[in-house]
Parts: structure tokens; sequence; C-alpha cells
């Protein structure tokens, strides 16, 4: 097996390894920073699957990973952050063991699901998908067991990552398809921003926890 | 030969009956156990003869007693040979070191006739050959030694621990009676002889092998199955503990073994990953369970679950690389469950003579009302610590041999192709270093805070040295246990033939090999030499020692505690086995056995003692039993009312189940 | 005669072992202190201490056990003797096939178990925290170090150190996936068992902060100096093992000539001292855990190493 071949899947390893990073994170900056982290590895990994396959508009959705998704997201989540006043919290991750292994096994079936199926295609685009789709349910993961509003939208966009890294693998993605994708992402990111701060605004909070006292027709 | 071995047990059975007969006499003890000696003895040796000298002949015996048309069948080859070798090797050390240790017996005439009884049943149950003979024995073998648990009744927790055992033994035995009913099949054909040639389909096949891992792995231990162990085995006598620990639950695996690969053969290979999962299962949570004893008895009888865990992991492997095809692989693993056998066997044997030792001498189970007793039992410390460090897997000691060879196949198995078996595999890999690292801390907690540190009540201060004898039966382990892990060699040659005749191959002969190593597949793959180590051990510890009295300084002072400057403080100070343990439980435990811990301080200038509570529960109870108990009372609270109608309401019943029973029959021509 | 230089090169490397323990702790020393702008002490500092130790006398508690006198003797034997198995230099040494990686971790594992036992002998709370503590950290360190074994030795389709180190020189293994995630769990658990920052600090004088010097707590004299250089030598056998397992490159294999052995010991040498200089500069930068963080430090080594077993378990190319 090449060194080529090896090190694009070491750059997909490092993304998987870097999702279980953010599911035990619990401090808010710390998380950030390690999802930078991540956005980095993956214009690594785009740009080297763009060498590799030859396709340079791929080279293009790797500078947009670097530059946005590396650079200005963090970037601005860290001024929200601060402006919020929570960047010194200390967050209760649900169940800090057993969601490491939930992790695992989530890696392992990615593994089992894509393994069987995509036999016939070649054995580098096979690990690298199994890599993705695990980054992918490990962001899913990582929403499910968060209270702050602002780490599951790192969540989100970390699962994202997963997507894009998928996309490529598959033999690249046509520029306007990643444009769109981008794009919306870039809505929804600035909707929940905007969502935080009304959240914080009424609540004094973004424990979505306490949201949860104010649903109606709870019937107590 | 096997008219020898059930002469022998027949012996037994006259020994219990003469102790009956012996009644209060006082030399009643030392004769009733120094008869069981004699025939323990007779029957090892007579089967470590029959396993060196002509391991692949078979007997058999058919004896006119018992069902009309079948009679008893009674067998004796190798797998018998090995297993009767491992129960009289415990017998014999359980009726020696009674010798010493019975003359403390408050209750002898509950304990003598039951005890030659119950060593007569388990050796039958070796040998027997056929269903009804088997289940027999069995169920011999359960109420002998239930009758031995209840022996001091009054005791507390000893009744409830008796019912307990007795439940889950019945529930036991119907599972096996049900897996012999499906294996005889509508013919009836109970001779085992039939079984082995009858050729099941697989959906029987897997039937029958779940309600043998039922009904076998419940008297073994299997989670969530084991919950009458560890109350049951310590509220026996501590050589009754030993024999019931060290060996029924080995008479359990035989039964397991027996069944599945002897009778059952070719069961499919999904059931294999139902094994794994239980016995990965089992082997974390019996070492976990252990770690939050602090009742010296249940530490070791929870201990026990986590080797039975090990050692099913090597059937459940075995299973999987016979349905695969990969014979050697699976000699390799049913070589390390057995040979796990025999080593648990040894040392757990060990630990529970020297608890009976320390509990003889002090009156105390609780280690947090020891400690110091290394200075006032010094041999029982050495045999007990040789015990602790042969139950940790630390070379060169013979607990090691059986984890590396569980983990030399473990290592083998990405061979296997289904992917059930490929996830599994490596996560029972996991749990079993798992568990071997906790299996470490859990002995040094019991050696270190039963034995090491300062005495915390008035018994400790006060121990004596237990007899000779029971010292001697408890070094003699020792010695057996060093043995086993210096030439393995031996016992793997040994059970090659047992090995074979049940997966059809066995491990390459290990007796020729140089300087005495193992080499379990190929040399360049993967070897390992005890003598070598012990030898490279010892010389580097003497070199050290050479080097540092020739160049250092001897000088020796004794002083007070240093402690950090602190002056002495009371022995209440020292660590306790729950203050040892609670690293692992705030880490294993808040998930596990969802433990609550709630510190109540004094406010300075308050007087008060402070308050510490633990709670643990355990999940078996909570999660499996308690759902299971409650349900029961509430349907027998619903049903309580029939017991009470009138009898025109019994009549009613009646004639209603009678016409209900005819319109089946009407609707069914 | 071909025996004769067999046994001469499997004693070289039992004195090197020793011999360049205190050295590797010297230059850890060295190194943190500059990085922490100061001098620190003289390279050679440890080789004195154990020399002072050495000839200082011996306190025993009134109440210490033969238990106590003879654990020091147990733990420098078995250290020794596993640093001595790793293939350090060359492959193929005459007792290389005696034990091999697992029985290795096992050895280590018998050192521990006569620490904490020698911890709790004189029954103090100090010596209890540390032994407990000690133990935590072995029942999360070593499955994640068995769980590294199996990988390396999946990938080597062998558990001999010597064949392994043998195959990573020789077949192009290529960097490879599960090798970085068994890499990432080694590193996690070598700063675990050998107790250097964010898990304990060799430095500490704050007893409620230590691990490792809580159990020696009581020890002085020539029994301090066997336990100190024993935690030298588990330093120096986890950096051999490192170099042995993922960066083998130099080593003497079939070839045992004088060129190619000095080529070895240069090559060693150099990956011991990299490594040493490497560590401080780790340690610098992290702060220590408290007690109950460590589970996350280790579970995360565990996980890594535990999905590096199952990705060999499911491809061979990975």
């Amino acid at each position: 097996m090449s060194l080529f071949t090896d090190i694009g899947h070491l750059l997909a390893a490092g993304m998987m390894i870097l999702s279980f990073l953010l599911l035990y994170q619990d401090r808010i900056t710390a998380t950030l920073n390690v999802f930078a982290a991540q956005a980095i590895v993956l214009g690594l990994a785009v740009a080297w699957q763009a060498e590799l396959q030859d396709a340079p508009h791929l080279f293009v959705t790797a500078a947009i990973a670097l530059v946005v998704k590396g650079g200005i997201i963090p970037m601005a989540l860290h001024r929200i952050v601060r402006r919020l006043e929570i960047h010194r919290e200390i967050e209760q991750v649900i169940g800090g063991g057993p969601v490491m292994l939930v992790g695992l096994g989530l890696v392992a079936l990615s593994i089992m699901l894509v393994f069987p199926v995509a036999g016939g295609v070649d054995s580098l685009a096979r690990e690298d998908l199994a890599f993705a789709l695990a980054v992918i349910l490990l962001g899913l993961l990582m929403m499910i067991t968060r209270r702050n509003a602002v780490t599951q939208v790192i969540g989100f966009m970390s699962l994202e990552n997963g997507l894009v890294l998928a996309a490529t693998g598959a033999k690249g993605m046509p520029l306007v398809v990643e444009f769109s994708v981008a794009f919306s992402i870039l809505i929804a990111f600035i909707v929940f921003g905007v969502f935080v701060f009304r959240i914080r605004e009424r609540f004094d909070t973004v424990d979505v926890g306490a949201l949860d006292r104010f649903r109606g027709d709870r019937g107590d | 030969m096997l008219i020898l071995a059930l002469s022998c047990a027949a012996a037994l059975l006259a020994v219990a009956a003469l102790a009956v007969a012996l009644g209060r006499a006082s030399s009643a003890t030392p004769i009733v156990y120094a008869a069981s000696l004699a025939a323990s003895l007779v029957l090892l040796v007579g089967a470590l003869v029959r396993l060196v000298a002509d391991p692949g002949q078979v007997s058999t015996l058919t004896l006119p007693v018992g069902l009309p048309g079948l009679g008893s069948h009674f067998r004796l080859d190798a797998l018998a040979a090995f297993f009767l070798v491992v129960t009289n090797l415990g017998g014999s050390a359980a009726s020696l070191y009674a010798l010493g240790y019975g003359r403390h017996e408050p209750a002898p005439r509950r304990v003598l006739p039951f005890f030659a009884a119950y060593l007569a049943g388990m050796n039958l149950v070796v040998l027997a050959d056929d269903a009804f003979t088997f289940l027999l024995t069995w169920e011999f073998m359960s109420l002998t030694s239930w009758a031995l648990v209840v022996a001091h009744h009054d005791e507390p927790g000893n009744a409830r621990a008796g019912y307990i055992y007795l439940v889950m033994a019945s529930f036991g035995t119907l599972a096996l009676l049900l897996a012999f009913g499906l294996l005889a099949g509508p013919a009836g054909a109970y001779a085992f002889d039939a079984m082995r040639a009858a050729h099941p389909e697989p959906a029987v096949a897997a039937i029958a092998l779940l309600l043998v891992l039922v009904g076998a792995g419940s008297k073994a231990g299997v989670v969530p199955l084991h919950v009458w162990l560890p109350l049951a085995h310590p509220a026996a006598p501590s050589h009754v503990s030993a024999l019931m620990s060290g060996v029924m639950t080995k008479i359990a695996v035989y039964g397991f073994v027996r069944i599945v690969f002897d009778l059952i053969g070719t069961p499919p290979w999904w059931t294999s990953i139902v094994v794994l999962a239980f016995a990965g299962l089992t082997t974390v949570l019996g070492v976990l369970y252990a770690l939050m004893q602090h009742d010296l008895k249940r530490l070791l009888a929870y201990h026990t679950v986590e080797n039975i865990g090990i050692i099913y992991i090597g059937l459940g492997l075995a299973i999987a690389f016979q349905q695969n095809g990969i014979a050697w692989a699976a000699a390799l693993a049913l070589t390390a469950a057995l040979f796990h056998v025999l080593n648990h066997s040894l040392f757990k044997s060990l630990l529970f003579f020297g608890a009976g030792a320390v509990l003889s001498a002090t009156h105390e189970r609780d280690m947090e009302r020891l400690g110091g007793l290394i200075h006032r039992m010094p041999h029982t410390a050495v045999a007990f610590l040789i015990g602790c460090a042969a139950i940790s897997a630390l070379p060169p000691l013979n607990g090691f041999v059986s984890e590396w060879l569980t983990f030399q196949a473990i290592l083998v198995s990405p061979q296997l192709p289904q992917w059930g078996l490929k996830l599994m595999v490596p996560a029972v890999g996991a749990l079993l270093a798992l568990s071997a690292a906790l299996a470490a801390t859990c002995f040094v907690k019991a050696f270190g805070i039963t034995f090491l540190g300062r005495p915390r009540t008035r018994a400790a201060e006060t121990a004596q040295e237990v007899d000779r004898i029971s010292l001697a039966v408890m070094f003699a382990f020792a010695l057996l246990c060093f043995l086993a892990g210096i030439l393995p060699g031996l016992i793997i040659d040994r059970l090659g033939p047992v090995v074979h005749g049940l997966v059809g191959e066995m491990l390459p002969p290990q007796s020729g090999l140089a300087w005495l190593s193992i080499v379990p597949i190929a040399a360049g793959r993967s070897s390992y030499n005890g003598m070598i180590l012990l030898i490279f051990l010892a010389s580097s510890a003497t070199l050290t020692a050479i080097f540092v009295h020739r160049f250092a300084t001897r000088a020796t002072r004794r002083g007070p505690i240093w402690d950090c400057g602190y002056p002495q403080l009371s022995p209440t100070t020292e660590y306790t086995s729950s203050s040892f343990a609670m690293p692992i439980r705030r880490v294993f435990g808040s998930t596990v056995f969802a433990v609550r811990e709630k510190l109540d301080m004094p406010a300075p200038g308050e007087t008060r003692a402070a308050h510490f509570q633990v709670k643990v529960f355990d999940p078996a109870w909570r999660y499996a039993y308690g759902p299971l108990v409650r349900a029961t009372t509430k349907t027998a609270d619903r049903l309580n009312p029939l017991q009470f109608l009138t009898i025109r309401r019994y009549l009613t019943l009646t004639f209603s189940a009678l016409i209900v029973l005819l319109i089946v029959v009407a609707a069914w021509r | 005669m071909a025996l004769i230089l067999d046994l001469l090169w499997q004693a070289v490397q039992m004195l090197l072992v020793v011999a360049v323990a205190p050295l590797v702790l010297g230059v850890t020393r060295k190194v943190k202190a500059r990085l922490l702008r100061r001098r620190g002490p003289p390279l050679l500092q440890p080789y004195s201490d154990i020399w002072k130790l050495l000839h200082k006398e011996a306190v025993l508690a009134t109440n210490a056990s033969w238990l106590y006198r003879t654990a020091p003797y147990v733990i420098f034997a078995a250290t020794w003797v596993a640093a001595a198995l790793v293939p350090t230099y060359a492959t193929g040494l005459l007792f290389s096939w005696s034990a091999d990686l697992i029985a290795i971790v096992a050895l280590i594992g018998t050192g521990r178990f006569a620490l904490a036992l020698a911890g709790m002998d004189v029954g103090t709370a100090f010596g209890g925290i540390g032994s407990s503590r000690e133990m935590l950290i072995a029942s999360l360190a070593e499955p994640a170090m068995l769980l590294v074994v199996f990988t390396v030795a999946l990938l080597a389709g062998t558990t001999q150190l010597s064949s392994i180190a043998a195959q990573m020189i020789d077949t192009p293994v290529g960097v490879r996936v599960s090798l970085a995630l068994a890499l990432f769990a080694f590193v996690f658990v070598a700063i675990a068992e050998n107790g250097r920052i964010p898990i304990d600090n060799p430095a500490t004088h704050l007893e409620l902060t230590m691990v490792h010097e809580a159990m020696v707590l009581e020890y002085s004299g020539r029994h301090l100096a066997m336990i100190e250089a024993a935690a030298a030598v588990k330093l120096v056998l986890y950096c051999s093992l490192l170099a042995c397992l993922f960066f083998p490159f130099g080593m003497a294999t079939a070839d045992k000539s004088l060129a190619a052995v000095s080529l070895g010991l240069a090559s060693y040498l150099a990956k011991i001292l990299a490594f040493a200089v490497l560590l401080p500069v780790g340690e610098t930068l992290v702060a220590k855990m408290r007690v109950f963080r460590y589970p996350v430090f280790l579970g995360g080594a565990f996980a890594a190493a535990a999905l590096a077993v199952f990705l060999q378990f499911v491809s061979r190319g990975f």
C-alpha cells in the first residue's frame, strides 16, 4: 500500500479521532479549538484527495474548509462565546464513559455498513467512506449528549464536515453542490447564532434544559 | 480403572453412612476426613495414571440400577479422567485441610456425612454416561452441597443463602432436563452414546446449547445466574467453600463441555456469539463485584465468577473456531480453557484455605476488622500471597500461562469470517484485558488490607498461626501453582488427548521443546518460557542483592513510622477496604452499580462522629431478579383467592376445565 | 563460540538498560529545568543520587515486615528483566523468545503488584493513597497497553518482540491508521505508567498529589535507591518499547557484525535521548490532572487502542 493512500487514510482517521475528542470535551473554548482543528484536517484531507484524484475543483472545497470552517467560523464563535460570557463554564457532558463506548459502537457500525456494500470499490474509497460515516454519526451523537446550545451547533457543524469528507472521497462532488451545501450551512449557522442570543436574553442561560420548563400544555 | 473409580465413589457413600452411624463420637471427624482423603487420593492417582499412560482408551460400564430399560451407564475417557484429577485434587486437599480445620467445627454431625456424600456426587457426575444418571448425580451433588451451606443455619444470612441456592439449582436442573429432552429426541434415546451418534438439526442444537448454558452456567456462575454463588459459597465451612468454588464450578464447566462438544458436536456458529457475550459480561462484572466487597470469603466467591468468565471465553472461541473449520485454533482455545480450569481450582482452593485459616484464627471474615496478620500468621501469609500472585496472572506462576494462551487464541481470531464474531471477539479481548488488570487490584486489596498494615481490632492483634496440617496443604497447593507455571508444557501435553477427543485436533507436543518452553502455534509466532523467566528473575534479584551488599552500607535502624512526621496515629487512620476500592468505585461503580456515596461531616467544633454511607445496587437483582420476584409475587397474590373458594366454586372450576378439554378434543378432530 | 557471543550480546543489553537509565532521567530533568528558565541539576546527578542513597542507613518502621524489605529487590528485578527482554540495539538476542510482549506487560504488572503491597505494608494513610491510586491507574492503563500489544501483534502476525521489530524493519509497513492509533494510545499509557505529568508529578512534595512517591514514602537508604533505579529503568523500558515497536530503524537484525551492532547502539541511544528531550516538553505544556479525570485521559487511550484492534480485525489493510 503506497504512502499516498496511507496518508489519505491517516487524515480521515484524524478527523474521526477529533470527533471523539469533541465528544468528551467539556470546556467550550477547547471544543471550539478542536472543531477548528477538525476543519483544518478536513481541508488537508480534501486537498490530498484533490491531488490523488487529479480534481482541481476540490482544491476550492479544501480552501473553503480551511478558511471558512477552520478560521472564520471558529473565530466568530469565540467572539460570541466571549459576549455570552460562558467561556469559563464547564459543561456536564451527559454520561462520559458510556458515551465513549457508544461512540466506539457507532464506528463499528459504520464500518460494518460500508464494507459489505462497497465491496467492489477500491479499498481507499471504502475506508474513507467508513470513516466519513463515522464522523457523521459521531457528530449526531455529540448533538444529543450536550446541554449547551453552542456545543450543539458545533456538533451539527462537525456532522457537515463528515458529509464533505464523504462526498470528496467518492470521486468528487460538483462544485455547485458544494457551494449550495456550504451556503445553506452558513444560513443555518446565522440563524442558530441569532437564536442563541435570543435564548440568552430571555432565559439568562444557554442551557437548553431551561427551555423545557416553558413548554406549554405540560399538563402539570 | 472405571470399576476402581466407581468403587471409590461407593466407598465415599459408605463413609457418609459411617458418619451418620458414628454420631457424636469425637473420633468421627478424623475418621471421616481420613477416609475421604484416602478415597480421593486413590481416585486422583488412578485418574492421573489413566491420563498419562493410556488417555485414548474409553471404558464403559452399565449397571442394572436406574430407569427400567435404561440402566445407568458410566464412562471413563480422557475428558472424564482430566476432570477426575481436578475434582480429587481439590477433594483430597479439602479432606486433608479439614483434618486440621474441622476440629473447630461446632456442628460436625451436620457437615461430615454430607461432605463425603458431596465428594461422591461430584465424582459420579463426571463418570455419568446417560441423561438420567447425569441428572441424578447432579441433583445429588446440589442437595448435599445445599445441606453443607445451611449447616450453620442460625448464622444470619445463611438460611436465605440456602434458599436462593436451592431455587437456582432446581432451575438449572430444569434447564438441563429440557436440554437432554431435546437431544434425546422423540425416540427417547437418553444414553449419551445415542446422543453422540445422532446429528440434531441446527435449530435444535442451538436451543439445546442455550439451555445448557443456562443450566450448567447457573451452577458455574455465569452472569446473571450467579446470584446464589456469593451468598452460598461463603456460608459453608471454609473447606467446603474451597470445594464449591474450586471444584463444583468446574463440574459445571465439565457439564457444558461434555454436552456441547461431545454430545451436540456441531452447534451453529452464532451460538458462540451468545456464549462470548455472556462470558465477557461475566468476567468484568465478576471482578467489579469482587472489588466492592469487604468480606474476604465473599470477595473470593465473586472472583470465582470472573474466572468462570475467562473459561467460558475460551469455550466460546473454541465453538466459533470449530464451526468455521479451524480446528487447530479450536484446540488452542479449548486447551486454554481447560488449563484455566486446573489453575483456578488450584489457586482458588488455596485462597479459600487461607481465608479459612484467617477465620479460624481471628473469627472475623470482614477485612476491615483485620490487618497486620503477616506478623501473627507468617506462614499463612506467604501461602496466601502466592495464591494472590497466581490469581493476578503474574509470571512465572500458573495464572499467567492460561491467560496467555487465551490471549493467543484471541489473536488468532481475525481468521473468523463472520462479522458478528469480528465485532464480538475484539470486544471480549478488551474486556478480558480490563478484568486482568482489575483482578490484580482486587488481590492487592485483599492481601494488603487483611495481612499488611497494623491490626485494626483485638482479634487481629491476638491471632495465632493455624495448625501444621492446614499449612502443609496450603504450601502444597502453592508449590503446585509454581510448578504449573514453570512446567506448563507437561500439562498441555496431558491435555492434548482430552482436546483431541473433543475437537479432533490438539496442540503440537510441548515436551520436546528446548528449555521447557511452550510454543502453542509455531516457533516464530509466540512462545513463553516460565522456567527461564524464573531463573532470570532469581538471578537478577541475586545480582542486585550482591551488588547492594558489596557496594552499599548494610546498616539498618528501626524507628517509629515516618508518615510524613505525623505522630503515631491509631490504626483507624489506615486505609480500609472500601477506601482502597473507592477510586474504582467512583470510576466503574457509578455506571455499573449506580453507586451513591453520602458524606455527613460535622461542622468544626461539633464533637459528633462523621458519617459515610455507600449504597451499591447489584444490577442483577435490580434489573433481572427484582422485577421477576415482584411479578411472581403479584401473580401469586392474584391467584391466592383460589385457595379459599367454596365447594360449589371448586366444582364449577373442575367442570369448566373438563368442558374446555372436551371442546379442544372435539376441535382437534 | 557463537553461543558465547550471543550470551555476550544479551549481557550487553542487560547492562545497557541499567547504565543508561539514570542518564535518561538526568536529561529529562535538565531539559525541564531549562524550559522553566532554571539551570537545572548536572546531567549525571541521578547517578550521584543513587550512590548517595546506597551509602545511607536504611531506617525501617518498627512494624515493617519481610515483604517491605524484599519488595525493592522484586521490583527492581522484575523491571530489569522486562527491560532486558525488549530489543534495543539488536533483535533476536539469546533469550528474546522466552517472553513475548504479553509477558513483558505482565512482568511490569509483577513489579507494580510488589510496589503496591510494599506501600500498604506499614499501614499509613499515605501508603494507602499511593497504592489505591496506582492500582486505579494500572486498571485503566494496563488494558490499553494490552490492546496496543494486540494491534501490533495482529499487524505483525506474532507477539514475539524480535520478530515484530524485524518485520517492521524488513517489510514496509507504511503509515497505517491502526498503528497511528496504537502510537497515540501507547504514548498516553507510557506517561501514565511512568508517573509523569499529567498523571503524577515526580517532583512533587505535596502528599495529596502523590501517587508513586506516596507508596515509597517510608523507604530510605539502599531500598529507596533500588526503587528509584527501578523507576528509571521503567522509563527506559517504555522508551525502548516505543523505539522498537514504532521506530525500529537502525536495529541490527540477522547480521550481528560489529558495524551493524555499533549502528544499532548509536541509533538506540539517539532515539532514547530524543524521547528524553520530548517528554519534558510535553510535560511543560500541560498541567497535572486531578485524580478523577484519569479515566477520561486513559479511557481515551483505551478507546483508541480498542478501535485500532477492531480495525485490524476488520481488514488487514488498515
